[in-house]
């Protein structure tokens, strides 16, 4: 999923620039999760947001805000309060704050900064082990992804700054060179690492990137 | 054949000199004008530790033209393939013959932490584009023409842990091309042995790490901020139970040095701030040869 942290309260006043009244998107997916965008955060936005003043004259949460046929089919059953708002406050990822400026033709306020795609282990613990990169080398790395998990992102074994097994760059997190040796080595397949792994094709991570499948002909 | 590679037959000494952390090379290049005909290679560093310097390119220039050997130390955290390839091949024009491949420190580690990060490539595929550039192929598969010989290198952690793991990207970088090896400093006679003794059939040259001690604040700094492994605790007791602690650890870098000549290749002086004892450094080794 995509993990958001809400911008500081500050920060988001600066975007509403002058607004006085505001309809608010959360997103039942990824940020109600992160507990930046869901009904609770909405409520507790628009009571912050009333004691400076700003009125919010709506709010939903639709399933994925990412989906943008649905935001402009949810916009529409809101089509009342979203006329009376000045402007559209998203509490969601980059992608679903883009959804809705694109849906609608209102000013659209940032509530929220995307950090990453996450793997949640328990509630509000998140971990970057993907970072999209098209090229993907987990068959190679056992499984273990060093483009993400490795700061430097080297495909052909550590560098040599780790301190008692612990990155250089945030002595929190274990080398992910020593977790990939480690689990290679109990499976007996070190051999695997000998072969050197060629300068990745970063050309597949230019942005943005889209998928659109051929038009079906007929019916 | 470069003359550090020739070097390499008999007991090869090579010295790190970084570029100035400014525009007026006189003072870093007065250091290199006096070890010029004394040592084998000078390592320039490439914005070591993540700090920003001049260019280890053009300052490797300079050198050369005071009469040194230089060997280019080029890391893979400030440019992608373009500019590496770029460089490598001024440094050709130059008629830099040594290149010194490494990972670099992430910029966090240094004076600019918000520098965006490359490492376009990886050590190891650096080395193999250095290589291939050397024989006329560019990363991109095509020809490139008048190009020159390098002899490309690496370093090496003998205090990794695992250090399993670090000799198998050792055995990567020589099946990339790399030729020899810089370690991190020793400070102690049986740890190389043992070292050596682990990268014994490897095909390539290591030139143990030398660093003189100036004193208890350094040796403090060392093990806290740089060393895997702290310095042996009599080595340590040496230096900072002398009346003179800077001269002592220059005398114990000399000693430590002419005692390498019996079992190793070559030595890497890293002075790591001390430059300007180089001269003397070399006074001492001479003398005790």
């Amino acid at each position: 999923m995509i993990i958001t942290k809400q911008k500081p309260f500050a920060e988001i006043m600066k975007g509403v620039r002058g607004a006085k009244s505001l309809f608010i998107f959360g997103c039942g997916d990824c940020a109600t999760l992160c507990r930046t965008g869901g009904e609770a955060e909405i409520a507790d936005m628009t009571q912050k947001l009333a004691a400076e003043g700003v009125a919010v004259v709506g709010g939903t949460v639709p399933h994925t805000t990412c989906h943008e046929l649905d935001v402009q089919r949810i916009a529409r059953q809101h089509k009342e309060e979203i006329g009376k708002s000045d402007a559209i406050l998203v509490l969601a990822c980059g992608a679903g704050i883009q959804a809705v400026g694109d849906s609608l033709d209102k000013p659209v306020i940032s509530g929220c900064d995307s950090l990453f795609i996450g793997n949640s282990k328990r509630q509000m613990n998140f971990y970057e082990k993907c970072s999209a990169c098209g090229d993907c080398v987990l068959n190679e790395t056992a499984g273990l992804c060093p483009e993400t998990r490795c700061p430097k992102g080297l495909l052909n074994g550590p560098c040599g700054g780790a301190v008692r097994g612990m990155c250089e760059v945030d002595q929190t997190n274990k080398c992910v060179w020593i977790e990939i040796y480690e689990r290679l080595k109990s499976q007996g397949r070190l051999d695997d690492l000998m072969e050197i792994t060629a300068p990745k094709e970063r050309s597949k991570a230019n942005m943005p990137h889209k998928i659109e499948p051929p038009a079906r002909h007929g019916k | 054949m470069s003359k550090f590679q020739e070097s390499l037959n008999r007991f090869s000494i090579t010295a790190e000199i970084p570029p100035p952390k400014g525009a007026d090379v006189s003072q870093f290049l007065r250091i290199a004008e006096k070890v010029a005909n004394r040592v084998d290679g000078v390592n320039v560093t490439d914005n070591q530790r993540g700090m920003m310097r001049m260019s280890a390119l053009v300052f490797s220039k300079f050198i050369k033209d005071a009469g040194c050997e230089p060997i280019l130390q080029v890391t893979c955290r400030d440019r992608n393939r373009l500019a590496l390839q770029s460089d490598m091949l001024g440094a050709m024009a130059f008629g830099i013959e040594n290149v010194c491949v490494m990972t670099g420190d992430f910029p966090t580690m240094g004076d600019n932490p918000d520098a965006r990060p490359v490492y376009d490539l990886d050590s190891v595929q650096l080395i193999k584009a250095a290589n291939d550039l050397a024989r006329g192929v560019a990363m991109n598969g095509k020809p490139v023409k008048s190009v020159r010989p390098f002899f490309t290198g690496g370093v090496i952690n003998p205090f990794y842990e695992p250090f399993d793991l670090e000799l198998l990207k050792t055995k990567k970088k020589i099946a990339a091309g790399a030729k020899f090896f810089q370690t991190q400093p020793f400070f102690d006679i049986p740890s190389v042995e043992k070292f050596l003794a682990s990268v014994k059939g490897l095909d390539a040259a290591f030139l143990i790490g030398v660093t003189p001690l100036k004193g208890e604040k350094m040796i403090t700094f060392l093990n806290e901020k740089v060393l895997t492994t702290p310095i042996p605790a009599e080595v340590a007791a040496r230096i900072t139970g002398a009346a003179d602690q800077a001269r002592e650890g220059l005398l114990a870098a000399a000693e430590f040095v002419n005692a390498m000549r019996k079992i190793a290749r070559g030595v890497h002086l890293m002075p790591i701030g001390q430059e300007e004892s180089l001269p003397l450094l070399l006074d001492m080794i001479e003398a005790g040869k």
